[in-house]
């Protein structure tokens, strides 16, 4: 499988605070890598830095083959690469329907289209008129992801999906993932939760202090090499 | 009796010319929460350009539009990108400075090339005119420019909040940084944003000019009015933006009924009485 995004020693800084340090990573097409990792770990940081609302070095961050780790945002949306940011962070003056469609704004041609979205998630289209904040977590996920579908993107990463939810609402959030990587997208998904983040990728990488402290395939890491990497005990 | 109705009538007008500049002040704050001191003198600064159209084409105020109002649009694109988007960020003290200093450099270049004399556009007789209903004479430029003035922020409201483009607008003015995401250059839509504004600035210019006579100092007085409209209206709301600029000229006529010299003082006075008792305006707008 080619390789669609490799970072190459991604330093990533807060002003004075670096957050990354030499961050090495391949996802390849079709995959679904898992960054798992405590709080403050530099998930989210890794998530900003990839789809460009932080600056980087133009080279860390490779996409296609091409550098993309200086490029606005909204260049890295339009080269493919959709985020579902932590939190849902829907616009509130837009309606369901408009934060759908504004997802699309970047017009990437491809499976996902309003109907497709409405049909993965059928409560939407009963609430497009209505307005985005009133909508319960679970459903405001919903439109997060299918904002982040819209554009059509090769690469989706979803930073916390399941905060906040209740496991319910979780679990039907997860249950329609097949149906999106599914699609051949290239998914990288951030997760607190391991179990879920384990049970729907291939591959995963643990952060610790904003670095790489484990990485293989999902089948292959035990229980106490994640606990290791992850409280960065040696047991 | 008829006498009160017709300067209620008057206020009404009035304010509809309010509205245009007022309109535009809103817009840019609700976009992208920057405060345009120069805007008065861009509403100047668009009746100059009408002068200059009009005097060297020989064509009539409403004609000149057609270039006064991309030229001010074009210019408003390349102010917000070229200087303006480097002035916003967490602080808001910058792009206050900024338009002030704009505001300076507006005025004296106006004083330079068109000197201090008041001018005003010749509205081939529309100034004049007026139609009677009823023992009641209204004029028919303030007519004309209060159903411009609807037309306008009927016209916004429905880009606002029916095109892409406005969609736009309120995505980046919710969150720029998820805007950003959704492949919106912020620079672009602000500047968009910008363009929008100053064409509004000058249907309000080419009306001030036909309506009354203007000299390169009288901007800051339009901005004060501008402003006056928009917080006695509810910041954000545009047909709030046309209620306050109806209530501050309704204000002023009859301010200026019972006493000439008391017309700006009273319009400024139920500024203060709203501002009080409804510090976020008449009709502030209801976030969902």
């Amino acid at each position: 499988m080619p390789e669609l995004l490799e970072l190459s020693g991604l330093d990533a800084h807060y002003g004075d605070f670096q957050a990354l340090y030499g961050l090495d990573m391949t996802v390849r097409e079709g995959e679904v890598i898992a960054i798992i990792g405590a709080n403050g770990a530099g998930k989210t940081t890794l998530m900003r830095s990839i789809s460009g609302l932080l600056k980087n070095r133009s080279e860390d961050v490779r996409y296609k083959g091409q550098p993309i780790g200086a490029l606005r945002a909204d260049q890295v949306a339009e080269l493919g690469i959709a985020l579902v940011p932590e939190g849902r962070q829907l616009f509130p003056s837009l309606s369901v329907e408009e934060n759908l469609l504004i997802g699309g704004k970047v017009g990437r041609e491809g499976h996902w289209s309003l109907r497709a979205v409405y049909d993965l998630f059928p409560i939407l289209e009963e609430r497009k008129r209505q307005a985005s904040t009133s909508l319960s977590g679970g459903q405001q996920q919903m439109v997060a992801i299918g904002r982040a579908l819209m554009a059509n993107p090769d690469l989706i990463l979803f930073d916390e999906i399941s905060l906040g939810l209740a496991p319910v609402v979780i679990r039907q959030i997860y249950d329609a993932l097949p149906g999106i990587v599914g699609q051949g997208m290239t998914a990288m998904i951030v997760e607190q939760d391991i179990t879920k983040a384990l049970s729907v990728s291939s591959r995963v990488y643990c952060l610790q202090e904003g670095r790489i402290s484990l990485e293989g395939a999902t089948g292959e890491v035990s229980h106490e090499d994640i606990t290791a990497a992850y409280f960065g005990m040696d047991t | 009796m008829i006498e009160w109705t017709g300067v209620i009538v008057q206020g009404v007008l009035l304010g509809g010319l309010y509205a245009l500049f007022a309109a535009g002040l809103s817009l840019i704050f609700g976009v992208m929460r920057l405060v345009n001191i120069a805007h008065g003198d861009l509403i100047i600064l668009a009746a100059y350009m009408g002068l200059t159209t009009t005097v060297m084409l020989g064509v009539h105020p409403f004609l000149a539009l057609l270039i006064v109002m991309p030229v001010m649009a074009g210019l408003g694109y390349v102010l917000q990108r070229g200087i303006l988007n480097q002035t916003l960020g967490d602080d808001i003290l910058p792009p206050l400075l900024v338009t002030f200093g704009l505001s300076v450099i507006i005025q004296n270049a106006l004083l330079e090339t068109y000197t201090a004399d008041p001018r005003k556009l010749d509205g081939g007789g529309i100034e004049v005119a007026s139609i009677d209903l009823g023992g009641l004479a209204i004029g028919v430029l303030p007519l004309m420019t209060f159903l411009i003035a609807v037309a306008v922020i009927a016209g916004l409201q429905f880009v606002f909040y029916r095109t892409a483009l406005g969609r736009g607008f309120r995505a980046v003015s919710d969150n720029q940084d998820i805007a950003q995401l959704m492949g919106l250059n912020k620079a672009h839509v602000f500047g968009l944003a910008m363009a929008l504004a100053l064409a509004v600035v000058a249907i309000a210019g080419i009306l001030l000019g036909m309506r009354t006579s203007f000299d390169p100092a009288i901007g800051g007085g339009r901005l004060i009015f501008g402003f006056e409209a928009v917080i006695i209206g509810g910041l954000g709301n545009l047909w709030g933006t046309l209620a306050g600029g109806v209530i501050l000229g309704v204000a002023q006529t009859i301010g200026a009924k019972i006493d000439p010299g008391f017309q700006i003082l009273a319009g400024h006075i139920a500024f203060l009485i709203v501002l009080a008792v409804r510090p976020n305006g008449l009709f502030p707008r209801v976030d969902h």
